[in-house]
């Protein structure tokens, strides 16, 4: 039905909205795979996802603004990009760092919980601490004010209907569907890939069957926090600059998908995405677009009022 | 610094360790009683604070650049004037009663929910009031803020004495809140909270309404946070949507009750003094000790180190059983 609705509002928008609101979809569902999938097997509301992506934007500042520069490599941009090779060197190197630094975190902490076996809240309320430190951390490392990754070209595609789009948005895009498709390989086909959804569905019985509880949060967090920087990532070259609030503020885009589509599903997850990025794009056509964050949230309130389990979570 | 000045520094500090007190109070509701975890303290603060604070402001002057239409002008408001300042005790109301109108429809959709899902509407909250009173030029004169906001009593003494005034103002309130929530928690209604917080489904089972305690015990919470944001509002006398930053308004405040002791209500008490006291005193550690962002670091370290180290903070909770019941065992979380 709401389906139904969307496709009828579809002729009084603008396009270029739609295609913009696409290209924050691939950034959201990004991020609401991880923490869908965190949610489903850890149980956890992972509040510091959204500094994941800060941290993971910053550790790719760093290797594309700062160190490779400073090895005296020349940037140059990549065709009609506005970043340079120096961020394709950096992505990878920011993933590795951020899934490196999410493993350690739940070693040294979330572990410490589980096993101590407290409520599950407490151990989203420890995350809320690590996403404050974190977000210290980055201000202590690289300041509070905005930065910006080096700017190598201006262009703007004019496509028909009016729609213009900077080519990083394309990159977003097949950045975006090439790790949504790894992900879905890697879920469906992979040994660990069924253990963590055989984890998700039923922990107990996932243990009894012989399926080791710890590796499988281990990968989780890997596979979320990779995901999770690479959309910081992307959210820094969409918006162009760089403010350590930023994951934190995209939290609400983040969960209200991972709600839409049912806790623990990733496919869900991408589909609350779909909608979330293209209503938050598209809602600007009539309301102030300061208010985007506030669209989400109400889109989400209303999703909960009618199928609390969201769209395709279990129904009962 | 001579005497006065450190007297003057000290009331200062015991007046907002006494506004943020209430809040801990009030998140004490909310998480340590009921285990709502609400991360959108900041929400609650701001609309508590414009609340009181556009009830009370006398109309805007258009020669001042203000391009707010609405005050309420209650300060000067012949009807309340019964001899004291009843226009104040009205303005904490106000500001209570619209936390409460938030907080109830929002907890009606997510509060039969998972628990975390209070989480994020909570943040929805804080992020969708933020945006409101920042936009909304016409309502509090959006980014350039909202000032001239009326002083308690403030006819009575000069203006360089309020906060003298001020501080047995925000112990009094202190006072009636703390009293208020012990008394509720210690009555059999709090002793569902606790069982709803540790078993929602043994409660559920023993016939208790889970979703209505709830529910009761957000909006209650809500409300007395309401009343910290009113507070706040009179005692700095200028609000901008950026007062309600995150950390100031909700993080900082975590910390407090986790450090005092969640569920213990002399440990808010006392987690906003220790936790303000230490907030307040390192800004005057030298380099980068004294830096915002590196106490930022330490507030989240904080939290964790509690969380792992000393669940219970530094008073821990009040083990009550019934006299006469025998000592009940201790039984694993979880």
């Amino acid at each position: 039905m709401l389906v139904a609705l969307l496709a009828g509002l579809l002729p009084f928008v603008k396009m270029s909205l739609v295609v913009n609101g696409l290209v924050l979809a691939s950034i959201i569902g990004l991020g609401a795979i991880g923490l869908t999938l965190i949610y489903g097997i850890l149980n956890m509301a992972n509040v510091a996802h959204g500094d994941y992506m800060t941290l993971g934007a910053y550790v790719a500042l760093f290797f594309a603004g700062t160190l490779i520069p400073a090895l005296g490599a020349e940037g140059g941009g990549i065709g009609p990009f506005t970043f340079g090779y120096p961020l394709l060197v950096a992505m990878p190197l920011s993933i590795a760092a951020v899934a490196a630094f999410a493993v350690a975190v739940d070693r040294l902490i979330y572990r410490r919980l589980r096993e101590r076996g407290v409520n599950v809240v407490l151990v989203s309320m420890a995350s809320l601490g690590v996403a404050i430190a974190l977000r210290g951390l980055v201000q202590l490392i690289w300041s509070g004010d905005v930065q910006r990754l080096p700017r190598e070209s201006r262009e703007v595609w004019r496509l028909p209907m009016d729609v213009r789009v900077p080519p990083d948005s394309l990159f977003i895009a097949v950045v975006a569907i090439a790790l949504v498709a790894a992900t879905y390989l890697v879920l469906s086909r992979t040994k660990m890939g069924k253990a963590m959804r055989a984890t998700a569905d039923n922990p107990d019985l996932a243990l009894v069957s012989g399926i080791s509880t710890q590796r499988v949060i281990q990968w989780t967090w890997v596979m979320g926090a990779a995901l999770a920087a690479t959309a910081g990532v992307l959210l820094a070259v969409f918006q162009a600059n760089i403010i350590p609030i930023m994951g934190w503020k995209f939290l609400i885009p983040l969960f209200a998908a991972v709600i839409l589509g049912g806790v623990g599903s990733p496919y869900g997850a991408l589909a609350g995405a779909l909608i979330i990025g293209v209503t938050m794009e598209v809602s600007t056509q009539w309301i102030n677009p300061s208010y985007k964050p506030a669209a989400a949230f109400a889109l989400m309130l209303l999703v909960l009022l009618m199928r609390p389990r969201g769209l395709f979570g279990p129904r009962q | 610094m001579d005497l006065l000045g450190i007297v003057d520094y000290l009331v200062g500090f015991a007046i907002m360790a006494g506004i943020y007190a209430v809040f801990a109070l009030g998140l004490n509701v909310h998480w340590g009683f009921t285990g709502l975890f609400n991360i959108g303290i900041a929400g609650f603060f701001a609309l508590g604070a414009y609340t009181a604070a556009l009830l009370t402001t006398s109309s805007p002057d258009a020669a001042q650049f203000e391009d707010f239409a609405f005050a309420g002008n209650w300060s000067n408001l012949p009807l309340l004037d019964w001899g004291v300042d009843a226009w104040y005790v009205m303005g904490l109301a106000a500001a209570a009663l619209c936390c409460g109108l938030v907080a109830l429809p929002v907890g009606y959709v997510t509060l039969r929910l998972r628990d975390d899902y209070l989480a994020i509407a909570t943040l929805g909250i804080a992020e969708t009031v933020r945006l409101v009173f920042l936009n909304e030029k016409w309502l509090a004169n959006g980014s350039k803020g909202l000032y001239r906001i009326p002083e308690f009593l403030g006819d009575v003494v000069s203006p360089g004495a309020y906060d003298y005034l001020y501080l047995p103002v925000v112990l009094v309130v202190l006072a009636v809140v703390f009293v208020a929530v012990q008394t509720a928690v210690r009555s059999p209604w709090g002793r569902v909270l606790r069982a709803i917080r540790e078993d929602e489904t043994a409660a559920a089972a023993s016939g208790k309404d889970v979703f209505r305690f709830k529910l009761q015990a957000f909006v209650l919470g809500a409300m007395i946070m309401g009343v910290g944001g009113a507070l706040f509002a009179h005692h700095v006398r200028f609000l901008a949507p950026i007062t309600f930053d995150p950390l100031l308004a909700t993080f900082v405040i975590w910390a407090m009750l986790m450090v005092g002791g969640s569920g213990n209500n002399w440990g808010a008490v006392l987690g906003a003094f220790v936790v303000w006291g230490i907030w307040s005193g390192t800004q005057f550690l030298p380099g980068p000790l004294g830096e915002p962002s590196f106490r930022l670091f330490m507030i989240g370290v904080l939290i964790v180190s509690v969380i792992v180290l000393r669940p219970g903070g530094m008073l821990g909770e009040e083990r009550r059983t019934a006299r006469g019941a025998p000592q009940a065992q201790a039984v694993g979380e979880g």
